[in-house]
């Protein structure tokens, strides 16, 4: 029967289901000659933005396995990273040793940070989606009283060029310039003048391994029975919670490497505002590849990050060809992230519900043939 | 020994029904309030500011109820209600009104806006049951983000609205002088301490007890009794023939409304309009300090929006002299994310009893 409907369908369901990737691709087919960029430059910014922004967006894949929405708590992995990449640049290790012992340091802040959001998620069960967004705001908090007030008297900060001059807290901008690029230039390859970060996209291509192999395990299944009904879950010996918490873990871990390898890519941070926009450009990123609240493949994030940093490279130079104004394009370009997400959400509400009454429908309808069979 | 075992139970739901963080943040307050006069600040001045804002936010967080009544959850597409209210104020300046008046046609001339968006909004959040708040955060995000766009683009020429050298484009901030900045608390002002400047903003006051007084009148109604019902529990409320979309929608129009005044007698208070992204900084003052009353997410009455909003303006305003002098650091901005955005999660995170999810 499923095989029937999609023959039956498949044009219109093949548009319906790729609504959003064919409307991006027709936007950057509409900026694409008004920004007037030569093909080799927007190839070359492309493959960069690949390298800096994949492994990020793979950290939400975990999540929606598990039934958990868009974990907009990734950013939480994103202030680890940071915290991880100020302590490194401090101690003055640099280059490939730095960037590694910055992941290492990041892993336990990353898993302290998730347990305490898979935690309060599991107290707001069915609302994960609102809960995290405001735990991210949350931590941002706590993350601005650490950096700002306790880096230098309780966690020591050394370096003059990384303090306030007041003493404590950390300047308003970390530079990376002793570890910037250092992993996309090692194994680099130049192709007609695009350089192509070979190890970045290995590193990525190792954790789109992982989370193949993941989905196999035995946990990997357990995640996405609980995806499916918690309730049935838990009646098979499935420890509910404790699945959820590790899929946040997990997916806080992600985020934070993939923090630092965006973070070494572009060579300095805004310390106090790096991580606030990573949340809504990766998932924005992901539900234009394609993917859906409770759907989403390695495939996806792919699509995504090209659709959406192909518009995000040609929205302002289009915008200001159009209106003369360059600030238009830059407004252009967050409300079509902000809108990409609404539109995404909404579509998943709508479908839970039309699902549901599908269900009471069919109900409905056995019951019926039941009553007219008994009599 | 029952009998302790009794008082202890007794202290624990008392505690529960008041809330942990709540406590916490009343006592801290206290503890701002008793230790602002030993750090040398001025008391007087202090309240004085404390009122001052409040007089200020009260209506915005007003906006709250209705939603929260109807089952739609906290109104996090509040920005929708604001642009309106800016709408309408930009258009008044813009029509050439000056003073009391300006800010009497700013509200009416936010109102058709604010039906149209409340509208499309309410009817949104009528097919999406049960996501109301994600959905709410985007939708006044992107709106936000939209009219950016359209204070660049749309044909305004006031010379004290638009970029001096352009001609076009209408600035972040205007200064309300002359229009209706201060319009409602010059009303019957009394003055605490006229040499800095300060004064008890009669008018604004009054202003927001007419309309909390409405609102309060009106959820007595017999329409106001059926919102209600739709938000404690949808199932009894169909069952009893109230029309539970058309109730939601109304409710989500009330908001919107109530959004739209409410950013209005926010700028005659702080006597400048903030346009582009500042909208979004409006959002989470508002539901952190309805929230800070004692409000849930399914439970709000007028009480909780005078307590939340004394609360949280007073978090506000002492926190930077208060603890700047004690600790000399400026923590005051940490405080204040910590505060409205822990207060959130905290909300979400509690057992709703009963009623609508």
């Amino acid at each position: 029967m499923k095989q029937k409907q999609r023959t039956k369908f498949s044009l219109k369901r093949l548009l319906q289901d790729n609504s959003v990737p064919i409307m991006f691709v027709l936007i950057c087919a509409i900026c694409f000659p008004l920004a007037g960029y030569s093909p080799s430059y927007l190839i070359n910014e492309l493959i960069t933005r690949m390298g800096r922004n994949t492994f990020l967006i793979l950290a939400l894949l975990i999540p929606i396995m598990a039934g958990m929405g868009l974990n907009f708590g990734m950013t939480l992995g994103a202030m680890a990273g940071e915290i991880a990449l100020i302590l490194v640049v401090d101690w003055q290790i640099w280059g490939i040793p730095g960037i590694i012992l910055a992941m290492i340091i990041s892993i336990p802040i990353s898993i302290l940070l998730g347990v305490f959001c898979g935690n309060l998620l599991n107290k707001a069960k069915g609302r994960e989606m609102i809960t995290s967004y405001f735990i991210s705001y949350f931590m941002n908090g706590v993350y601005q009283l650490v950096v700002l007030f306790l880096m230098g008297p309780i966690i020591p900060i050394v370096h003059a060029s990384l303090k306030l001059p007041r003493g404590y807290g950390v300047r308003n901008t970390v530079s990376l310039l002793s570890m910037r690029q250092y992993l996309d230039n090692l194994l680099a390859i130049n192709v007609n003048g695009v350089k192509i970060p070979v190890l970045t996209f290995i590193i990525i291509g190792v954790l789109c391994l992982f989370i193949i192999w993941f989905r196999r395990t035995k946990l990997g299944q357990d995640m996405r029975a609980v995806a499916q009904d918690m309730e049935v879950a838990r009646d098979a010996g499935i420890n509910v919670d404790r699945t959820r918490i590790v899929a946040i873990v997990i997916s806080t871990v992600v985020a934070g490497f993939g923090m630092i390898i965006y973070l070494q890519n572009l060579g300095n941070f805004p310390t106090y505002s790096a991580h606030m926009q990573i949340g809504t450009f990766s998932i924005a990123a992901l539900l234009v590849g394609g993917a859906s609240v409770e759907r989403a493949s390695i495939g996806n994030a792919f699509l995504g990050v090209i659709l959406f940093h192909m518009m995000f490279i040609l929205a302002p130079e289009a915008g200001t060809a159009i209106t003369g104004d360059s600030m238009i394009g830059e407004y252009f370009r967050t409300f079509v992230s902000y809108g990409v997400i609404t539109v995404a959400l909404i579509m998943y509400e709508t479908r839970k519900r039309r699902v549901k009454s599908m269900t009471g429908h069919l109900l409905a309808q056995a019951q019926k043939e039941e009553e007219a069979r008994s009599k | 020994m029952e009998n302790t075992l009794e008082k202890k139970n007794r202290v624990k739901d008392l505690l529960d029904s008041y809330g942990l963080p709540r406590l916490i943040i009343t006592c801290f307050v206290l503890l701002l309030f008793i230790m602002a006069p030993m750090v040398g600040a001025d008391l007087t001045m202090q309240i004085g500011n404390v009122i001052n804002r409040f007089s200020w936010n009260a209506v915005l967080v007003l906006a709250m109820v209705p939603m929260i009544h109807s089952g739609c959850s906290l109104n996090f597409g509040i920005p929708l209600g604001i642009i309106a209210g800016l709408l309408g104020g930009t258009l008044s300046i813009q029509l050439g009104f000056t003073g009391t008046t300006s800010f009497f046609m700013a509200i009416l001339l936010a109102t058709p806006f604010a039906l149209l968006a409340g509208g499309g909004y309410g009817w949104l959040l009528n097919r999406i049951k049960g996501g109301e708040m994600m959905i709410a955060t985007y939708v006044g995000l992107a709106s936000i983000s939209f009219m950016c766009m359209m204070w660049l683009l749309l044909p305004y020429t006031s010379p004290t609205m638009v970029w001096g050298l352009s001609g076009q484009g209408l600035r972040t901030t205007i200064s309300l002088d002359g229009f209706y900045g201060g319009t409602l608390a010059n009303f019957l002002a009394i003055p605490i301490a006229p040499d800095k400047g300060l004064y008890f903003p009669t008018g604004a006051l009054l202003f927001f007890a007419l309309l909390a007084f409405a609102m309060w009148a009106f959820l007595h109604t017999k329409t106001g009794t059926a919102m209600t019902a739709v938000g404690s529990n949808p199932q009894f409320a169909r069952a009893s023939g109230i029309s539970v979309d058309k109730m939601r929608l109304l409710s989500v129009v009330m908001s919107t409304w109530l959004g739209a005044v409410g950013i209005l007698v926010y700028q005659q208070g702080f006597g400048f309009m903030q346009l582009y992204m500042a909208p979004n900084n409006m959002t989470l003052p508002t539901v952190a300090a309805i929230l800070i009353g004692g409000a849930a997410v399914n439970k709000a009455s007028i009480p909780n929006v005078i307590i939340g909003t004394i609360l949280f303006q007073s978090v506000v305003t002492l926190t930077p002299t208060v603890l700047t002098a004690m600790i000399h650091m400026d923590v005051s901005e940490v405080v204040r994310i910590i505060v409205s955005n822990g207060m959130i999660v905290y909300a979400l995170t509690r057992k709703v009893k009963g009623g609508a999810k």
